[in-house]
């Protein structure tokens, strides 16, 4: 028996990633798309597969966050509409040279390697920012509302067309289709929604106060989303039935992330973050080295280490949310989930 | 019937931009849905554990 095309198993599969990688978006307010490409690439889906129904995941994944957020209003639209056509073009970049790998029968090495260093590199920030906590950081503006240095250094270069940001500050639209283009390559490449890149970038190269920057790069990656699922759906190989199933599970994991955000201390669990993404790290590159030494048992095991750290790591975030909510009395908590 | 792989690919391809976001609308709207009927109880059977 199939539904959307899956078996039964694997659409249950599929809908538990889903809710595991929608608690993590609801919590960590990361989209957790960085670990269904290599979730699909290890299942044995061809990269243009995984990275195209990773791109549409990511688009229905955002329009459910931007519904969640359209009213606090901190979204700077004109920035974001200015980087569309760089976010387009990157995207557009990004296929091809997913296509040009897959011609040459590389894509799912190159995109691997990339996710081991990438799942890495987050893995390892998350974890020093869960060590270093306490201190400040340097370049950090110290409100929400200012910009850190080395943006007012960029913003002070003035390389024509300058344009005016919804703020009233300027900025060369240079910056703006650089940054656009930057994520927008890695987007279409990797098959994410980049805002693990898109929101730093907002803030430490275009200079965007931190509470625009959150807001403008989810609407960024909307529209990262969607150009990348029209962009790889030209092609005709977005699995639907995958993006459906990950999304039912989504959908209600980012409510209850987003409500657990209320009782859990988000630097209880940051470790076991960085630390999962570590695992995953790991877990790409046992699965990509499961075909060079011909052990198809390392798949499994790959894969095994993908989901059942993404399970540990979900599991802890109830177990603080459920212990949270016991040790509290009555009416002194209030979740965040039901603000819609 | 309509076949749908007869139309050209940016037609399919932007049916599919639009059946995603309608599957996250109808996500997004249901789940509100179950979230007002069940979270209270839930809650109140956590307190209660």
């Amino acid at each position: 028996m199939e539904i959307l095309g899956l078996g039964l198993a694997l659409l249950a599969l599929f809908i538990v990633f889903g809710f595991m990688v929608g608690v993590f978006f609801g919590f960590f307010g990361m989209g957790g798309s960085f670990l269904i490409t290599p979730a699909l690439l290890i299942l044995g889906y061809p990269a243009p597969v995984a990275i195209g129904s990773s791109m549409a995941f990511v688009f229905g994944t955002a329009v459910i966050a931007t519904m969640k957020h359209h009213d606090v209003g901190d979204v700077d639209y004109k920035l974001g509409a200015l980087m569309f056509v760089g976010i387009a073009l990157g995207i557009e970049g990004g296929k091809v040279m997913v296509f040009f790998l897959e011609e040459l029968g590389h894509a799912e090495v190159v995109v691997g390697i990339a996710y081991v260093l990438l799942l890495a590199a987050i893995g390892g920030l998350f974890i020093r920012s869960a060590i270093n906590r306490d201190a400040p950081d340097e370049d950090e503006a110290t409100d929400d509302t200012e910009i850190p240095e080395i943006a007012k250094r960029i913003k002070s270069y003035n390389i024509p067309p300058m344009v005016t940001l919804t703020d009233g500050s300027k900025a060369s639209m240079w910056t703006i289709s650089g940054v656009g283009g930057g994520v927008g390559i890695v987007s279409g490449f990797l098959g994410v929604g980049g805002g693990f890149i898109r929101m730093p970038a907002i803030y430490y190269l275009i200079g965007i106060p931190l509470t625009a920057a959150v807001g403008t790069s989810l609407f960024g990656a909307l529209m990262s989303g969607a150009v990348g699922a029209f962009t790889y759906g030209l092609s005709g190989v977005i699995d639907i039935g995958v993006v459906t199933a990950l999304l039912m599970g989504s959908a209600l994991g980012a409510r209850i992330g987003s409500a657990s955000t209320a009782y859990v201390d988000e630097n209880d669990v940051t470790i076991y973050f960085g630390i999962m993404l570590l695992l995953a790290s790991a877990a790409v590159a046992i699965g990509e080295s499961a075909e060079w030494l011909g052990m198809p048992i390392l798949d499994t095991v790959s894969f095994v280490l993908l989901v059942g750290s993404s399970a540990f790591v979900t599991s802890i975030i109830l177990y603080y949310g459920a212990m949270a909510v016991r040790s509290n009395p009555r009416g002194q908590v209030t979740p965040t989930g039901s603000d819609d | 019937m309509i076949d749908f792989f007869a139309f050209p690919p940016a037609v399919q391809a932007l049916a599919l931009v639009i059946l995603v976001l309608i599957e996250a609308v109808v996500l997004y709207v249901g789940y509100g849905v179950v979230e007002r009927v069940v979270a209270p109880p839930l809650i109140e059977t956590i307190e209660n554990a």
